[in-house]
């Protein structure tokens, strides 16, 4: 049981890191295009506010293994081909990006008119409130939703399996088919999402304290 | 929607011009994106009509109609089972009992801590070793059952601690057990306070329903697949599916909302409700999850 761990280490070391590379850049992605959807969906140009709406309707309403698919093997049909790790980082960060977008937008909302009334009266421009006075404020109380996708990520890179992208869930299917080790496998496997998502939580929590207004 | 309104004032003459000159600019990138797009779609020859036509058949629609069954079939028995599971285990959490109090902490933290597809693959690769071999619909549904349940125990009990703390209070002064107030007093009304999450929720379980591409259950996506085998169309099979997924979960996306702006403008909901940001009061999104994790909104960690 314990060869079958020591042999075939080297691929599933590889499968956690694959895992732990599209998690990040993914998440990565993900804030950014939520923080750049969100700015469109309050600013005061008509078509912007469409394009983010239609943007997060479409991306958090497909399916990610739908929209995957799509780009691994139906964009080669148009002439457009990734990697299948770029795919893979793509389509997560594309679909994390709506739900990010979403929590941003909630955020924006949550800070109290006064703070942009302020910043209005002070003569600050559009521009001006929404990066020194709302977009601060909005990122503290954000912090545990932005955990939460961070986790979402995270468990969705497992469906890069299904195109053969080479993460934890794939890694761990292939040895055990070789091994006839499977449940082993799979229950290590379990255990590195499940610490994957318990160190999101703890960053986050300390994140929130250290961004917690001191009073 | 207000923050649109609170970002900047009512323009001036300049700033109606600057907002036009603005629109004018992003409708033609926008319009030019979507011509080089369709010129490189067109070019490939993917966006001929030929391609197309053969989903319109009556026996591709059947095929298709197929899957939808599948497809509902295999997302109604996830929520069937684990949206009660899931209240369940919610209030077991939420309850004094320590025994079962960490039973269900402990099943709450670590199914919804692991990806749908690995607890897919322990039903398909692993189990059937130690002689557990389900039908195909099983293995593919009870994974998404036992993973959600969890979720939806969080979302519960996000339901329970946002309900005023005076309600059971209320119910044991007036004799009840901490069980009766629980179930006849507290339940209720914490249920229907999340019930926009719930629906939500349904969303998710739908498209968790995309993995019996994986196990070859024939709902919608692996039909989609065989449609494309069968045709050698595999980008429009794909696109015509996704379009189904995105119009089914966009339907209840809207519902979602609607329900939720209902429960918030009712008299006697309590408006702090999105003030601690547990709750899935954070505007319409917040309460939105992704297709694997947990509710996005619902944080006491």
């Amino acid at each position: 049981m314990i060869d079958v761990l020591t042999e075939n280490f080297g691929t599933l070391w590889q499968g956690v890191l694959t895992t732990l590379a599209i998690t990040a850049l993914a998440f990565v992605g993900a804030v950014v295009i939520g923080i750049v959807v969100a700015v469109f969906r309050v600013s005061p140009i008509p078509p912007l506010r469409a394009l983010g709406a239609v943007y997060v309707e479409l991306f958090r309403n497909i399916p990610l293994l739908s929209l995957l698919i799509l780009v691994a093997y139906g964009l080669p049909y148009v002439g457009i081909s990734f990697s299948l790790f770029t795919t893979a980082v793509i389509c997560l960060a594309a679909v994390s990006g709506a739900f990010a977008c979403e929590t941003v937008r909630a955020g924006i909302n949550g800070v109290s008119v006064g703070q942009a009334e302020a910043a209005r009266a002070l003569g600050m421009t559009f521009t001006q409130s929404l990066t020194r006075v709302i977009l601060p404020q909005a990122l503290r109380t954000m912090v545990q939703p932005l955990v939460n996708i961070f986790i979402g990520v995270a468990l969705g890179s497992s469906l890069a399996a299904a195109v053969a992208v080479n993460e934890l869930t794939y890694a761990a299917q292939q040895v055990g088919n070789r091994t006839a080790e499977s449940m082993l496998l799979f229950l290590i496997s379990a255990v590195v999402y499940i610490v994957i998502a318990l160190l999101g939580g703890g960053a986050g929590s300390v994140l929130e304290r250290r961004l917690a207004v001191q009073r | 929607m207000n923050a649109t309104r609170v970002l900047f004032d009512e323009p001036g003459p300049r700033g109606r011009r600057r907002i036009a000159i603005g629109t004018l600019l992003v409708s033609l990138v926008i319009l030019a994106v979507l011509f080089l797009g369709l010129r490189t779609l067109s070019a490939s020859g993917e966006l001929a009509l030929a391609k197309w036509k053969p989903f319109w058949q009556q026996w591709a629609v059947k095929f298709l109609l197929e899957g939808l069954k599948g497809t509902l079939l295999v997302t109604l028995a996830s929520a069937v089972v684990s949206f009660p599971a899931g209240a369940l285990l919610g209030v077991g959490r939420a309850g004094r009992q320590p025994v079962v109090k960490a039973l269900c902490t402990g099943y709450i933290e670590i199914f919804r801590s692991v990806p749908t597809l690995l607890l897919v693959y322990v039903f398909l690769f692993a189990l059937p070793g130690v002689g557990l071999n389900l039908s195909i619909f099983w293995k593919l549904t009870l994974p998404i059952i036992l993973i959600n349940a969890a979720v939806i125990a969080e979302i519960v009990r996000a339901g329970i601690r946002s309900l005023d703390r005076g309600q059971s209070e209320a119910a044991l002064a007036l004799g009840m057990t901490t069980g009766l107030s629980m179930r006849l007093v507290v339940l209720p009304q914490a249920v229907r306070l999340v019930i926009p999450t719930l629906v939500t929720q349904l969303v998710a379980l739908l498209k968790d329903s995309t993995l019996g591409y994986v196990v070859s259950y024939p709902e919608l996506m692996k039909q989609a697949n065989n449609l494309a085998n069968n045709t050698k169309l595999l980008l429009q099979a794909f696109v015509v599916v996704s379009a189904i997924y995105v119009v089914i979960n966009f339907a209840l996306t809207r519902l979602a909302t609607y329900l939720e702006q209902r429960i918030r403008s009712r008299p006697g909901a309590r408006p702090t409700a999105g003030a601690e940001p547990g709750v899935p009061a954070g505007g319409p999104g917040a309460a939105d999850a992704l297709a694997h994790d947990v509710p996005a909104a619902l944080a006491p960690r």
